[in-house]
């Protein structure tokens, strides 16, 4: 809780998780996790394989319940609300392994990310076409992840590289103020994951990021804040500096 | 979509003109089809565009086709009146076993919505004094519409084109609408659509809804067209000759399984005037479908011309 007595009361953050655990039979996955995120913030989640990260996405999602602890998003308790509540509030998150839909073009991909707080969504007696309002934002947030050229591919004929700008711009195209970004760079060639790199650090400043990331180049230089879990566990928490310091850190992570 | 229109049109437009021509047999065969065509599109709206497969369908059909049987019948109940009434109670049954159903996913589904349709054949069966059981209720008039007698074959051929075609018209604008957009996309990833904000549950409760109404609608038009509804037509096997049709024309194309349930309706009183032994020959048919056209008729038909470079040149 560092963070939230430096800069501001707790109902001023974003997002905040306190003693958010989740077990799967016998293994503790999710282990007593605080986190507070302010508004703005980037931060990056980072621990070894089996740390327990993307299933601290999925909690924070609404992908899993927690066994226990509470999840507060922008002063509302969601720990108990569904996904698709979380997602109205404005949380917005993309999948380590690209989850997409495979049979339908670029331009409905993020159509029905455009859509999704709208009520449009429920319209039933006009062609989607007929919402050039709807269409034109979708194209913006193709446009952003350079992805305009490709409206009319269908999904499956896209390379990697390009589903996993597609994947961002899912998560974007619905304007959230909190994105969860699970390895964006997951898969990519070195070069790709340049790419990748720069289109989010152009994203609006305005929008708090939480980013799994294990590429440590990408993950401290998009980042201030880091958070280390290991074992379902926090064990550093704070801003970058301070944490690539830790001792303990630089022994299970770092390996230095 | 202007393909879509003129295509429309054209299949429309070529029915409504060979129909005077046919002889009555193949005349009363083609209306049965159109029949068939509705319930089979709307099964596809569920199968094909939402990725739910029901086996229940029979049940919205056969409350469709009762409440037009007893009404007809029993209180002489005009056209519309027992069409709204029909479609009403079909659309209410659908709203009620929907909030069981759609719980469920996969095979679950699937088995829920055969108990379900099941119980509707058990009702129609031993509900004696309201559907008089095993005998059904015959003698079902013929309608008249403002004044218009639908008797004889051409005037209710007419008739049953008008309605497929107005199912085919809505159906088809829902599966392009944003709403349909969104069927598709739970059919691609439930859990995508959830992250994205999308209450996936209402999504499915909606469409399940909408499928038993069409399915109900059809049902109504059998009860005229028929002049006879037994527990046989909510038998498990008219849910099972539904899911063919689908199959067999293309699920997630809608024009496919109405032409999936002409071949199976021509099939069907062909081959039984030779064999008994039709369902043998149905269980042929949907196993030559699943080896050699998986995506069924129109379905293979759509994707053979372009390889995925031409779709993404779009």
């Amino acid at each position: 809780m560092r963070g939230s007595r430096v800069r501001g009361r707790l109902t001023d953050l974003a997002l905040h998780l306190d003693g958010v655990s989740r077990a799967f039979g016998g293994l503790q996955a999710v282990d007593g996790v605080a986190l507070a995120v302010h508004p703005g913030e980037r931060r990056a989640l980072i621990g070894p394989n089996g740390a327990g990260k993307t299933t601290l996405f999925n909690l924070i999602s609404g992908a899993l319940p927690p066994s226990s602890g509470r999840i507060v998003l922008f002063g509302r308790d969601v720990t108990s609300a569904p996904a698709h509540q979380r997602a109205a509030l404005g949380l917005a998150r993309t999948f380590q392994i690209t989850n997409l839909f495979p049979d339908l073009t670029v331009l409905e991909n993020c159509l029905l990310a455009v859509q999704a707080h709208s009520p449009v969504r429920f319209s039933m007696f006009r062609p989607v076409g007929g919402y050039p309002a709807l269409l034109e934002r979708a194209r913006t947030a193709l446009g952003r992840l350079e992805l305009g050229s490709l409206g009319d591919a269908v999904v499956r004929n896209l390379s990697h590289g390009e589903q996993r700008q597609l994947e961002i711009a899912l998560a974007l195209a619905g304007r959230p103020r909190v994105l969860l970004l699970d390895e964006p760079t997951a898969g990519l060639s070195p070069a790709e994951s340049r790419l990748m790199a720069g289109l989010l650090r152009r994203l609006d400043p305005a929008i708090t990021v939480l980013m799994i990331e294990h590429d440590m180049d990408i993950a401290l230089e998009l980042s201030d804040m880091v958070t280390v879990l290991h074992y379902g566990r926090v064990i550093a928490d704070g801003p970058r500096e301070q944490v690539k310091a830790d001792p303990q850190v630089r022994e299970i992570y770092l390996g230095a | 979509m202007g393909r879509r229109a003129l295509l429309a049109t054209v299949v429309i437009a070529a029915l409504a003109v060979t129909g005077p021509w046919l002889p009555a047999y193949p005349l009363t065969i083609l209306t049965q089809a159109l029949i068939w065509a509705i319930l089979a599109m709307s099964l596809d709206v569920l199968l094909g565009y939402t990725g739910l497969s029901s086996l229940g369908h029979a049940a919205y059909f056969g409350v469709g086709a009762y409440v037009v049987a007893v009404l007809a019948t029993e209180h002489q109940m005009g056209l519309l009146a027992c069409l709204a009434a029909g479609v009403a109670l079909a659309t209410a049954t659908a709203a009620v076993f929907g909030l069981l159903a759609i719980r469920a996913t996969g095979t679950y589904f699937l088995m829920i919505t055969l108990a379900l349709g099941m119980v509707i054949w058990g009702l129609a069966y031993r509900w004696v004094s309201l559907t008089k059981g095993d005998n059904g209720i015959a003698g079902i008039p013929r309608p008249t519409l403002l004044g218009l007698e639908l008797f004889a074959p051409v005037p209710f051929y007419y008739f049953c084109l008008a309605c497929a075609a107005l199912a085919w018209v809505v159906m088809g604008l829902l599966v392009i609408s944003p709403f349909g957009l969104g069927l598709r996309g739970i059919r691609g990833s439930e859990g995508r659509m959830q992250a994205l904000g999308y209450n996936v549950w209402l999504h499915k409760y909606i469409a399940f809804v909408l499928s038993g109404l069409f399915g109900g609608f059809s049902g109504t038009l059998w009860a005229y067209y028929n002049g006879l509804v037994s527990p046989n037509d909510l038998q498990l096997v008219t849910s099972v000759e539904a899911l063919l049709m689908v199959a067999l024309g293309g699920s997630g194309t809608l024009i496919g399984p109405a032409l999936g349930a002409g071949i199976i309706v021509f099939l069907k009183n062909f081959v039984s005037v030779y064999t008994k032994r039709w369902l043998l020959i149905l269980g042929g048919v949907y196993i030559g479908v699943i080896l050699f056209a998986p995506a069924g008729i129109v379905g293979t038909l759509r994707r053979s011309p372009s390889p995925p470079e031409a779709e993404r040149a779009g």
